[in-house]
C-alpha cells in the first residue's frame, strides 16, 4: 500500500489519517474534504487517479493543516516517528512538511527500525530536510524541479533559497549538477528532475530523458510537480521497477498537462483529470507494449 | 542586486573583519519580515541574511545589523512589538540569499522565479494566473490567496508567508509589480 504524507494549508485541519478518496475535484480523508490544488492534495488526487484506473486500493494519507509556522507538521512528525513501527507500506511519499531536520531523523529512524523498509520517495519540505540531515541516500527517489537540483547540488545550502550564485539552476545543467549532488551524497538513489525536459538520474549518470509532449505553460503552473510525484508513487506501489514507473510517470505528467490544452492560467484540478486518458493512451502505446520506455527497459 | 539592501541613512562604517555587524535572530520567518519592514521604513542599513550554523534557535532568516545601534534598533522593534530572541555578534561569514531573478515571457504571461518560487502573471489583465515550485507549508495557501487576483490589491507574500519559501515568493512578487505596474 501506497502512504502519502503532507500538509494542507488550513490551520484548523487536524492531524488525520486514513484511506484516501478522490471525488471530482476534492479529496476526501476521515469524513473531511480538502480541495485538490497545489501541494500534497494534488499529489494524492494525482496518486488516486493512477491507483483507481490500474484497479488498485487508494493512497493511506497522512495530513495535518499548516500554514508554515511548523505546528501541523511537528505533530504530524511526532505521530509518525512514534507510530510508524507498526505499519507495512510498500511505498512512503513524503511531501510538503516544515523542514526540520531533528523530526526528519527521528521519523527515518522510525522507518529503519521496520522488519521490511519500505520504498521511500521524498519531495518539496521533507526533501529539503533530508538533504540538510546527510541521509539523502536513504531515500530511494527525489523529485527535484531544476532549482531544487541545485540546492541538492549545493552541499553547504540549507534551503534552495541560499543556493550559492555559482551554482546556476538551469535546464541545461543538469547532469553536472545530479553528478556534484551524489559527489557529496546529497541524493537519492534516483532522481526524477522535473523540468522542461524531465531527467531520470542515478549515481551513473543520466538513465533517460523525457521531453515529449511538450507545453512550455506547465512550467507556471502550480502542482505540475506534485501530481507528478503522486504518479510516480503510485506506480511504484503497485510494484512496477521504479525507473520504469519514473520514466512512465514523467511521460503520463506531460500527456495529462498537454490533454488539458494548458495556458499558463490553468489551475492543477484540469490536468489530474487527465491523467486516465494519459494513463490509457501510455499503456497502449508501442513503446510501453515493447518493454522499452524512453530509454529505461523494464 | 535586491531594493532592500538599500538604505535611505547613510551607513554606519564597516568594519572588515565583521566585527561591526550582529545578527537579530526570530523564532519565524514572519517576524523577520516585519522587522526587516520596520526598520527598514526608518532608514536603517539592514540585511535578510541566512544564520551562521552556531545560531541553533530561531528560523532560516536573520537579520544583520549594525552593532553599535544594537539599543536604538531593539527599540524601534519594541514599538512594533517585536522582541528578537536573540541579538549577538558575527563571527563569521553569513549566507546570502539568491540574487538572481529569472524572467520568461509565455505570450499573453509573464513568470518570474526568484529561488525556487515562480509567479505568472497575465500580462494584459495584471491578474496573477498561478504560483508555483517552492516546498515548505504556507506554498499552498500563499497561492489560494494571490491566484486571482489583480497583481495591485493582491496580498503581499511577506504579511501572509512564515518560510523562507514565503519570502522567496514575495521577491518573485515585487519583481514581477515592477515590471508589471506603472
Amino acid at each position: 500500500m501506497l502512504a502519502i504524507v503532507g500538509t494542507v494549508p488550513d490551520s484548523k485541519f487536524p492531524l488525520t489519517m486514513g484511506k484516501v478518496v478522490l471525488q471530482g475535484r476534492s479529496i476526501w480523508l476521515g469524513g473531511r474534504a480538502v480541495p485538490v490544488n497545489r501541494g500534497t492534495p494534488a499529489l494524492l488526487a494525482a496518486a488516486c487517479s493512477v491507483l483507481e484506473f490500474l484497479g488498485h486500493s487508494g493512497p493511506f494519507g497522512y495530513l495535518v493543516g499548516d500554514l508554515g509556522l511548523g505546528q501541523g507538521s511537528r505533530r504530524l512528525y511526532w505521530h509518525l516517528a512514534e507510530n510508524l513501527g507498526s505499519t507495512q507500506f510498500h511505498t512512503i511519499a513524503f511531501h510538503y512538511l516544515q523542514p526540520d531536520v531533528d523530526w526528519h531523523n527521528r521519523v527515518l529512524f522510525a522507518v529503519e527500525d521496520l522488519p521490511r523498509k519500505p520504498l521511500l520517495i521524498a519531495d518539496a519540505g521533507f526533501m529539503y530536510a533530508a538533504k540538510m540531515s546527510g541521509q539523502a541516500p536513504s531515500y530511494d527517489l527525489f523529485t527535484p524541479d531544476v532549482g531544487e537540483l541545485a540546492f541538492l547540488a549545493d552541499e553547504a545550502a540549507p534551503h534552495p533559497f541560499y543556493t550559492r550564485g555559482f551554482i546556476l539552476h538551469e535546464d541545461n545543467r543538469v547532469p553536472e549538477l545530479a553528478s556534484r549532488a551524489y559527489l557529496h551524497d546529497n541524493a537519492a538513489t534516483y532522481l526524477l528532475v522535473k523540468g522542461a525536459r524531465d531527467h531520470l538520474i542515478d549515481r551513473r549518470g543520466v538513465l533517460a530523458v523525457v521531453e515529449e509532449p511538450s507545453c512550455e505553460a506547465m512550467e507556471a503552473i502550480g502542482g505540475t510537480g506534485d501530481t507528478l510525484t503522486g504518479i510516480v508513487a503510485a506506480l511504484c506501489a503497485t510494484g512496477m521497477d521504479l525507473a520504469k514507473a519514473a520514466a512512465l510517470a514523467a511521460w503520463v505528467n506531460r500527456l495529462a498537462g498537454c490533454l488539458s490544452d494548458p495556458t499558463p492560467a490553468t489551475q492543477i484540478a484540469e490536468i489530474i483529470e487527465q491523467i486516465p486518458s494519459a494513463l490509457a493512451k501510455a499503456f497502449q502505446s508501442p513503446e510501453f507494449q515493447e518493454g522499452y520506455l524512453n530509454g529505461v527497459r523494464s | 542586486m535586491f531594493g532592500f539592501f538599500r538604505s535611505k541613512r547613510p551607513k554606519p562604517p564597516s568594519g572588515r573583519d565583521g566585527t561591526d555587524r550582529g545578527i537579530l535572530v526570530f523564532e519565524h520567518t514572519s517576524e523577520v519580515i516585519r522587522a526587516e519592514k520596520a526598520l527598514k521604513r526608518d532608514g536603517w542599513a539592514i540585511r535578510v541574511m541566512g544564520p551562521p550554523p552556531e545560531v541553533r534557535s530561531g528560523c532560516d532568516l536573520v537579520i544583520e545589523f549594525p552593532l553599535m545601534e544594537k539599543l536604538n534598533i531593539v527599540r524601534t522593534l519594541k514599538q512594533e512589538g517585536l522582541t528578537p530572541l536573540d541579538a549577538v555578534p558575527v563571527s563569521g561569514p553569513l549566507l546570502k540569499p539568491v540574487e538572481i531573478f529569472q524572467v520568461k515571457d509565455l505570450g499573453r504571461y509573464l513568470m518570474v522565479r526568484a529561488a525556487n518560487m515562480k509567479l505568472t502573471v497575465d500580462k494584459e489583465t495584471s491578474v496573477i494566473v498561478n504560483v508555483s515550485g517552492g516546498g515548505c507549508p504556507d506554498v499552498p495557501y500563499l497561492a489560494a490567496q494571490l491566484v486571482g487576483r489583480h497583481l495591485a490589491e493582491a496580498p503581499s507574500p511577506n504579511e501572509l508567508g512564515h518560510t523562507l519559501c514565503g519570502y522567496a515568493l514575495h521577491l518573485a512578487y515585487e519583481e514581477m509589480k515592477r515590471r508589471c505596474l506603472p
